[in-house]
């Protein structure tokens, strides 16, 4: 770690490898391998699919509310195929196609958003801890395992992400400075779309950048074009790199946007403009990937025809899982309270069972 | 084999004794380290087991927290200090959303074995925001348990059970009752969380008392003795779990009860345990269960603070009033 301000200080603009109309940039940093590229688009595809058809379950009234991450999905997947199995992952709710890329059931991570209980997946098993719908709270969680894994002596990475409007939590803060002075293996990822619901971010922060927060904790900070999933692989696989190789806590912000509403309960003509949103699209990560890939004569029709058919296996996956009413079992409200139910609530138990009997 | 020591000193071996036992514990917070904490808790811990199991950590009491859960997401037992009670604060929402709902939001998957050690409640002359009685604001929330010792020997056994706890346990050390020496046996078993004891039979009365509260009731039990009238105590110790059988057996015995706390009366543990009982006893009851409590006011000075804290005197007033006349 350095205490030299200027080398914790983040680039002047975020790190591009491809531009928006795929063209590869100049910079002094490799592209990532095409192997990695080719896996990195069919997870574009498949978490673009899993955002459409959440939404659509929506409207069907299968899930209860969906805050969707269409337009960031190259964040996504890049801040998962960036980890090795051993790694965690510390996703909020917004970051659902995360956590499918990470291998998780995607109905049993949609439990949360369906409301049949509040977390479907096993966190131990997974290493992705349950989505954090309180912000920036689960960063010290992240920093908590990350500490746990290096006193035992494991090469694990966590992987924490969030978004601009909870880097003005005080659970950030501290999560930041705890990290830095305990030098954990921690990748803050922030996920900055420019709105907190409704709050632009120049309303979050007066800093010059997100990235630029990392100086005042020792923490070397860096900006990524978060629609640009080859600059993200290189920036998060080089932090990570970083943090197991013992050099500490990494933050790097990516700069992408919300271009859908909050969640399906918003309304977004409230406080933005379609003017603002529309230059966005422009700027969607799968096109100027599949651009890029397709001018290398990396990716033809067949291939990509290839991976959305793989998609549409996960979008079945959820129409059937979420199809009809989830089973539930009252006992499960008392059973995970504590280890052992206190005596009290095996009399609330009771009380439900008799209701239950009667009914 | 008995020993004449503090309750600090057991405290201090039980974080002893459990850290030998088991390498997963580890030990944060403010000042614990090389200092061995302000109350001087974790003296010797740092030297004895290295900086990485027993250190200090940033001044951010949400932070400590915060990486406590984590370390118990992954293996690990952690015991933190909150320096004093109202300085825990900082870190309620770790406690509360998190801490105490993990094992419930992932149905048993995550665990969080930690131990919240916090010296608490007043009667040492300490300034403001060094004093709170916050039990009431722990014991609201489901997913934890909250105990209070009230002498050497139980704060030991207690704290052993609370770290042995795969839940997490909010730990409340009545600051008073620290330096007072006691007569213990601390390889003697003491009864787990969720268990409330007698500390002195009687047959007129029963006083329910935890913490701090407890020898303030012993204390007006005795002086009761001299006066001819034999005053029960019942020592709550696990606020929650709470114990209603022993609680409810010992009022069914004298028919008459006081509840004694320092924490003020509204909305408080004294508040549960007069509405558990009442619920539980009414037909054994001659007299309403009175309470001696903490005025429903900010915590005073330190010069004031005696007009605050129960005494013996409100004790022996309160059972006086407890419609003897009627028997």
């Amino acid at each position: 770690m350095t205490r030299d301000a200027a080398l914790l200080l983040p680039s002047t603009e975020p790190v591009t490898l491809i531009d928006p109309d795929g063209h590869p940039v100049p910079v002094g940093q490799d592209m990532p391998d095409p192997q990695a590229l080719l896996h990195a688009y069919a997870a574009l595809i498949a978490a673009r699919r899993l955002n459409d058809q959440a939404g659509a379950l929506v409207r069907q009234g299968r899930l209860a509310v969906y805050p969707s991450s269409h337009g960031q999905e190259a964040c996504q997947v890049a801040c998962v195929q960036v980890l090795d199995d051993g790694d965690w992952l510390f996703p909020t709710y917004r970051d659902t196609a995360a956590i499918v890329a990470r291998g998780v059931d995607p109905v049993q991570a949609l439990t949360l958003l369906r409301g049949d209980w509040h977390n479907g997946y096993d966190p131990a098993a997974t290493r992705v801890a349950p989505q954090a719908t309180p912000l920036a709270t689960h960063l010290l969680h992240a920093v908590g395992v990350a500490h746990a894994a290096r006193l035992r002596g494991e090469p694990t990475v966590v992987m924490a992400t969030c978004g601009d409007g909870a880097t003005s939590e005080g659970d950030f803060h501290e999560a930041l400075n705890f990290a830095a002075v305990f030098r954990t293996p921690v990748v803050f990822f922030v996920q900055n779309n420019h709105y907190a619901i409704s709050v632009p971010l120049d309303r979050q922060t007066a800093a010059p950048s997100l990235a630029h927060k990392g100086v005042g904790y020792g923490i070397p900070g860096e900006r990524v074009d978060g629609n640009d999933v080859a600059a993200l692989l290189s920036v998060l696989g080089a932090a990570v790199d970083r943090a197991r190789s013992g050099d500490g806590p990494q933050l790097i912000e990516a700069h992408t946007y919300r271009v859908q509403a909050h969640t399906n309960a918003d309304d977004p003509g409230r406080y933005r403009s379609a003017d603002e949103v529309t230059p966005w699209l422009a700027k969607d990560p799968i096109m100027r990937l599949e651009t890029f890939l397709r001018g290398r004569g990396l990716l033809d029709d067949d291939t990509i025809a290839a991976y959305v058919e793989q998609a549409s296996l996960v979008a079945e996956r959820m129409r059937t899982g979420l199809a009809g009413e989830p089973e539930t079992d009252y006992r499960d409200l008392f059973a995970h309270v504590y280890a052992e139910p206190t005596p009290q609530l095996l009399d609330q138990q009771a009380l439900v069972a008799d209701e239950v009997s009667r009914d | 084999m008995t020993e004449k020591l503090t309750m600090a000193a057991a405290l201090n071996r039980a974080l002893r004794d459990a850290m030998r036992a088991d390498d997963t514990v580890v030990m944060f917070g403010e000042d614990v380290g090389p200092l061995g904490g302000v109350f001087r808790i974790t003296d010797g811990l740092t030297a004895e087991f290295g900086d990485q199991r027993c250190f200090d950590t940033p001044l951010a009491e949400s932070g400590i927290l915060g990486m406590a859960i984590g370390m118990a997401m992954n293996g690990m037992r952690p015991v933190v200090e909150m320096q004093f009670d109202a300085f825990a604060y900082p870190a309620f929402e770790q406690v509360v959303s998190h801490a105490a709902k993990m094992r419930n939001r992932t149905r048993g998957k995550l665990t969080v074995p930690i131990v919240i050690r916090i010296p608490y409640a007043g009667g040492i002359g300490g300034v403001e925001h060094h004093c709170d009685s916050s039990e009431a604001y722990y014991a609201h929330t489901p997913g934890l348990h909250v105990v209070a010792p009230s002498d050497p020997a139980d704060a030991y056994g207690l704290l052993r059970h609370a770290i042995a706890s795969d839940d997490p346990v909010v730990f409340l050390e009545p600051k008073k009752l620290y330096f007072a020496r006691a007569e213990a046996d601390l390889t003697a078993p003491v009864p787990p969380i969720g268990t409330a004891v007698i500390r002195r039979p009687g047959t007129d009365a029963t006083l329910i008392a935890y913490g701090p509260a407890v020898p303030v009731a012993l204390e007006a039990a005795e002086a009761a003795a001299q006066e001819g009238r034999s005053l029960q105590v019942v020592d709550v110790r696990s606020i929650v779990p709470f114990d209603d059988d022993t609680v409810c057996d010992a009022v069914r015995s004298t028919g008459r009860a006081v509840v004694v706390a320092e924490a003020a009366g509204f909305g408080s543990v004294s508040a549960e345990v007069v509405a558990r009982v009442t619920e539980r006893c009414f037909h054994w009851l001659h007299a309403p269960i009175r309470r001696v409590t903490g005025f429903d006011i900010p915590y005073p000075p330190p010069k004031l603070e005696h007009f605050h804290l129960p005494s013996v005197d409100r004790v022996l007033d309160a059972v006086d009033d407890l419609q003897w006349e009627d028997a």
